[in-house]
């Protein structure tokens, strides 16, 4: 199994970019995803400590318009959150990739990783959609 | 939002427009319609309060109801195509002038609302024997059916829904519509004006449904195209989806209907009873009255009210209300106010629990987020009365 000492970014279908870095896996959402859901004016953060299996309901982002999940991409344990995401959730779309995090996973079995896709993959199947 | 995915979708005449002007499109009461053009909702929303935003409504149900025997016949003609609508609607429509629009409901027996709709009483001595109406795109086929049934042989309806119907909404509304259609700018809230445009008739009313002065324009195709195209050269003018309009008619406290309002609801527990002119409550002459009459006197079981999430996670239709352990109503539109800047939502609530200021609960994925009970509507109306 690989093990990433540096820090490198995978994605899942669902538009979630996973940066994998060690033990840890910080998660948040695409410019695809942002940019689909448009004006985020709320996001409901996973507690500290609660773990999720891939596919569970982890987070959710609300636009003006709906409500949506987003899914944990890997098991694993949130050990912190974005705290900016209370008070200025827009942040998730005026810096999805950075500033606007949504929490750091420890990763429960890096073998998942795997799974992901990297950048050229994700890049691809955005342009099948 | 009424959505329908097992028909074909039917398009406006404005379709390629949207699609010219890069909108998001989805299907909604059976139509394709634009749900947001590339600025977003937020700043869709936020134009059309300080501006003038360009709405395609021409999903809506507008049609004329005409007596049989004839469109003319001045003040005597209007009485009886009024006397016939009456049966169907609690409010006074006889009593309307030539040029003004009231809001009604269209009632089952049971005193439950099938739809509302907007009924106008045309101007010129040559067409009393006519009404102007506006019905939800999501309810036409069903008020059409209605309108035929009971008002067969009697009444001729004529659908207009081939035609544009788009609404101009926004302080700069008028300005705007000033130089398209003079004299427009004088026209009082709820009144309307017949104008020519390229030889072909079209209704310009001030009216709307964004809390906005505004007007909606009623025009056939072939006038309605080049008219909206030019609108839409104005740099005070934006296109806007059917996303902002929700955010608006929510913030302005305006229902939707088939979410606030469906047959089960009386025009009472809407908090509509200001539908219900004086001579229909004391004649109790329309459908559902008995009910209606005494939800009037000894009050409703339950109330529309607004209600504001003190946090900022919105709280969407279908989430219940809590005092304490007691459910007490649910909410049946919910979402963000740009306007205002915090969730706004409408519901419904026991009538115990409905005074401005009552701590409730908002049942949001299963935790309890503090919210109050709040008057509407949550922006000001700035109606030109």
């Amino acid at each position: 199994m690989t093990r990433y000492t540096q820090p490198t970014t995978f994605y899942t279908k669902d538009h979630e970019w996973v940066t994998v870095h060690n033990d840890l896996a910080t998660v948040g959402i695409t410019h695809y995803a942002e940019n689909a859901l448009g004006d985020i004016v709320f996001v409901e953060l996973p507690e500290v400590g609660a773990e999720f299996a891939p596919g569970d309901d982890m987070a959710v982002v609300e636009s003006v318009k709906a409500a949506s999940d987003v899914y944990a991409p890997i098991h694993g344990k949130v050990v912190e959150v974005n705290p900016a995401l209370g008070d200025k959730p827009e942040t998730v779309n005026e810096s999805p990739t950075e500033k606007g995090w949504f929490c750091v996973l420890e990763i429960k079995d890096g073998a998942e990783i795997a799974g992901l896709m990297d950048e050229a993959a994700y890049k691809a199947y955005c342009e099948t959609l | 939002m009424g959505e329908t995915t097992t028909e074909t979708l039917k398009r406006t005449p404005l379709y390629d427009l949207h699609e010219e002007c890069g909108a998001k499109l989805v299907p909604f009461a059976g139509y394709e319609m634009p749900v947001q053009f590339p600025d977003g909702v937020m700043e869709e929303h936020n134009w059309t309060r300080a501006h003038a935003g360009l709405f395609d409504v021409s999903h809506m149900g507008p049609c004329f109801l005409t007596l049989e025997d004839g469109i003319g016949g001045g003040d005597e003609a209007h009485a009886k195509i009024a006397a016939m609508i009456e049966e169907l609607v609690p409010s006074d429509i006889t009593s309307l002038k030539q040029g003004q629009a009231r809001l009604t409901v269209l009632l089952n027996e049971e005193g439950g609302i099938l739809d509302d709709l907007i009924i106008t009483r045309p101007i010129g001595d040559d067409a009393q024997g006519s009404l102007y109406i506006v019905v939800n795109g999501a309810m036409k086929e069903q008020d059409w059916a209605i309108f035929e049934e009971k008002l067969a042989g009697r009444a001729v309806l004529t659908r207009a829904d081939d035609r544009i119907l788009f609404a101009l909404q926004g302080p700069e509304a008028a300005d705007v519509m000033k130089d398209f259609f003079p004299g427009c700018e004088d026209l009082k809230f709820m009144h309307h004006m017949p104008f020519e445009l390229n030889g072909t008739r079209c209704i310009v009313s001030r009216c709307g449904y964004t809390g906005e002065d505004g007007f909606e324009v009623l025009v056939k195709p072939e006038a309605g195209l080049p008219l909206v195209r030019e609108m839409l050269t104005d740099e005070r003018v934006k296109p806007i989806g059917l996303g902002a309009r929700d955010s608006l008619r929510l913030e302005a406290g305006l229902c939707l209907y088939g979410h606030d309002l469906d047959p089960a609801t009386s025009p009472i527990e809407a908090d509509l009873g200001w539908v219900i002119q004086k001579r229909r409550r004391e004649a109790g002459d329309f459908p559902g009255a008995e009910r209606i009459l005494r939800e009037r006197s000894e009050g409703p079981a339950r109330k529309r009210v607004g209600i504001k999430p003190l946090e900022r996670a919105p709280a969407r239709e279908g989430t219940e209300i809590f005092i304490g352990d007691e459910k007490v109503g649910v909410i049946t539109s919910g979402g963000f106010g740009p306007t205002v800047g915090h969730p706004v939502a409408m519901g419904y609530i026991a009538s115990a629990h409905t005074e401005p200021g009552t701590e409730v609960q908002l049942m949001v994925r299963g935790k309890a987020r503090p919210a109050v009970v709040a008057d509407l509507p949550f922006v000001p109306h700035n109606y030109k009365r």
